[in-house]
């Protein structure tokens, strides 16, 4: 976060002093970090092959299930936690309502293009020409939440954001035009030919698992560009202290208002790739059990980090489903995949409170609210 | 979310205190009142009470600062000083009476407005953003006057650019002036005590107000480093910025000060010159403790 502001003036600062793989790395010159990095993304294109590794690669997918599913399934969930990430994780606003944004965009795909939906003699558009509109409808939602919100923190906003998602999930549900738990069928596929195939059909999920990549990788770049600049300190600040922010000429509510736009509308490109994907949507997906576990993979990954909110995000989709095929004296560990899934959250956050890949930052205001509730 | 850092009664109080209605007109008999409107006033606390609920923390305090000066408020424990600094840096709202930056109203401005406006601050207890580096919390100062959009900073536009280079070297040159460039890079937690004061004086100038006001910055030090600060304070005045300065340490304050207002218990009881002030009969039974009416 910091290698910006104070990377030419000292060759050793407090960050990058610190030893471990990150440490090494933040020393690195500019090209070996994008050697590494694009190496990295390399690697993640190749995912749907890891079962054909010998040994370790059928250790690793799940039996029984499609792995490039469980890989867009993945990619989904890590696009929510990057973007759960800039709410909670940067501007320190606790959000428990985000599975509603993933709902908005969702259903705006849903409604502009099924057949199902009233508007198909007006709209019954393609699915691209649907993602903008409903990414719009995301941010809007986005402000909407925000705006009545801006004077509350902590355990309010908490509350306030939760019952925002269940609106959405009721009206969903209880609604002719949202249609409930009929849903929306029909919902059209990504475009695009490749040697006159479609690319987005239903067999092979692998296509969606890469569209789910390049769009994770758009958003690593627009946040990171945004927390290294005055934006991202502004968040910062108003996470710290945001009275001494405000004073400091912080526009609190604007940078306030835009963090729950950018991580609305993040949370709303993974609904829209969602909708493309299954082509079919109901009320009972965007339950508030979703919103939960997204924000347990964030701050399970490490809350304010990027590397740490893409970790969280994958492993909340991978675990449950990896339990899935394991039996243990006949019972198969899928059916108790989420209290197994809660114990591993309990046993990590007793080891590593500050996450899997912790920020730095964060970790030392733990330390020091720690520190404020034991003094040594 | 961080506890506010102030005293807990008047955080409380001021959620009382704010809804609490406009500010009573200003009609010329108030200002006749006052004597001559002074000309040169670049900040004018006119006829201001502040109450918290029945509490009255301010009672009808008028003064008026000159561009330029080192100006003092003084007073004892609990005499409203702090209360009469959030009221002019928008934290508090003033029951009645009005404050004039440059001639314009600030009562009910937003906060960040103010500061945008030319009025800068320091807190009583050092509120810094922990976790920044010293350089980020200047930055943050800086940024005030910083027109980056989230699209600029999205997008890498030049803007983006521009604006962090420019306000990267004021906020270092900042630090330089107020000697803790060599601590740039360190998170500001882990700065002396001593250095995150002038850290947070150094991220008000870079706000580019026209007035500062400094909160009780020596609280704390030792006289080694109030001798410093003084010299700080002078040399930022010298840069053609107006200061405003709380402190219950008279010694200081006459050292450094043009003039000097000093309240008690909300009430103004005295103004003028530091010699002034320190012969004044009311202020010497406000510091001593002797009953008022029998000075």
């Amino acid at each position: 976060m910091s290698d910006t502001a104070v990377a030419t003036e000292k060759p050793k600062t407090s960050f990058r002093g610190s030893g471990g793989v990150r440490g090494w790395f933040g020393r690195q010159p500019g090209w070996v970090r994008a050697v590494v990095a694009l190496a990295a993304a390399a690697l993640a294109f190749l995912l749907p092959y890891v079962g054909d590794i010998p040994l370790i690669g059928p250790q690793l997918i799940t039996e029984g299930i499609d792995w490039p599913s469980a890989l867009f399934n993945m990619s989904y969930y890590v696009l929510l936690a990057l973007g759960l990430n800039v709410v909670v994780g940067y501007a320190g606003l606790l959000d428990l309502g985000y599975v509603g944004f993933f709902a908005v965009g969702a259903y705006g795909t849903a409604i502009l293009t099924s057949k199902d939906s009233v508007l198909y003699s007006h709209t019954g558009w393609a699915w691209l020409a649907a993602v903008p509109v409903a990414l719009a409808a995301t941010m809007l939602a986005g402000l909407i939440l925000g705006w009545p919100t801006l004077r509350l923190r902590g355990d309010y906003l908490a509350i306030v954001t939760l019952g925002f998602a269940e609106i959405i999930r009721i009206v969903a549900t209880n609604t002719q035009t949202f249609r409930g738990d009929r849903g929306f069928t029909g919902i059209p596929h990504p475009p695009g030919t490749w040697n006159g195939k479609v690319i987005f059909g239903v067999t092979d999920a692998i296509p969606y698992f890469w569209l789910g990549l390049v769009v994770i990788i758009a958003v690593i770049f627009g946040v990171r560009n945004l927390d290294r600049s005055r934006v991202g300190r502004s968040w910062l600040a108003i996470r710290e202290d945001e009275e001494a922010a405000e004073i400091m000429g912080v526009r609190t509510t604007k940078f306030k208002l835009w963090a729950f736009s950018i991580g609305a509308f993040i949370g709303g490109l993974g609904g829209v790739l969602f909708a493309g994907e299954q082509g079919f949507i109901n009320s009972s997906t965007f339950v508030l059990q979703f919103s939960i576990l997204v924000l347990a993979g964030v701050v399970m990954g490490g809350s304010g980090n990027m590397a740490g909110a893409i970790l969280g995000g994958a492993l909340i989709s991978y675990i449950p489903d990896r339990l899935r095929g394991i039996s243990v004296g006949g019972t198969d560990l899928y059916e108790y995949r989420f209290a197994m899934f809660g114990v591993v959250i309990i046993i990590i956050m007793i080891l590593r409170p500050q996450g899997l890949i912790p920020s730095r930052r964060r970790a030392m205001e733990l330390k020091d609210r720690a520190k404020e509730v034991a003094p040594l | 979310m961080s506890e506010p850092h102030m005293d807990t009664p008047e955080e409380l109080d001021r959620m009382n205190a704010r809804p609490i209605d406009e500010p009573a007109p200003t009609g010329a008999d108030q200002i006749l009142d006052q004597g001559v409107r002074d000309p040169d006033a670049l900040l004018e606390v006119d006829h201001v009470t502040l109450r918290f609920g029945g509490v009255v923390a301010l009672n009808d305090v008028s003064f008026s600062l000159r561009k330029g000066e080192i100006f003092g408020l003084i007073g004892p424990n609990g005499a409203g000083k702090t209360t009469c600094f959030n009221a002019m840096t928008g934290v508090y709202r003033p029951t009645s009476g009005a404050i004039r930056f440059q001639g314009q109203s600030i009562v009910g401005k937003k906060k960040h407005e103010i500061t945008r406006g030319g009025i800068a601050r320091t807190f009583q207890n050092v509120r810094l953003f922990p976790e920044m580096t010293a350089l980020e919390n200047v930055m943050v100062g800086a940024d005030a006057h910083h027109k980056t959009s989230v699209i600029s900073a999205l997008f890498r536009l030049p803007r983006h650019w521009q604006e962090e280079r420019s306000g990267r070297e004021r906020s270092l040159e900042l630090l330089e002036f107020v000697g803790i460039r060599r601590r740039a890079g360190d998170v500001s937690r882990n700065l002396s005590y001593g250095e995150q004061r002038r850290l947070e004086i150094a991220r008000a100038l870079a706000t580019n107000p026209t007035l500062l006001c400094l909160d009780e910055p020596a609280a704390g030090f030792n006289p080694a480093e109030k001798a410093e600060l003084l010299e700080l304070i002078r040399r930022i005045r010298d840069t053609g910025v107006t200061v405003l300065l709380i402190e219950h340490d008279m010694r200081l304050v006459m050292g450094v000060t043009d003039r000097i207002v000093v309240l008690e218990f909300g009430k103004k009881i005295a103004e003028g010159t530091p010699a002034e002030v320190r012969d004044n009969p009311a202020v010497i039974a406000a510091y001593l403790g002797v009953p008022t009416d029998a000075a």
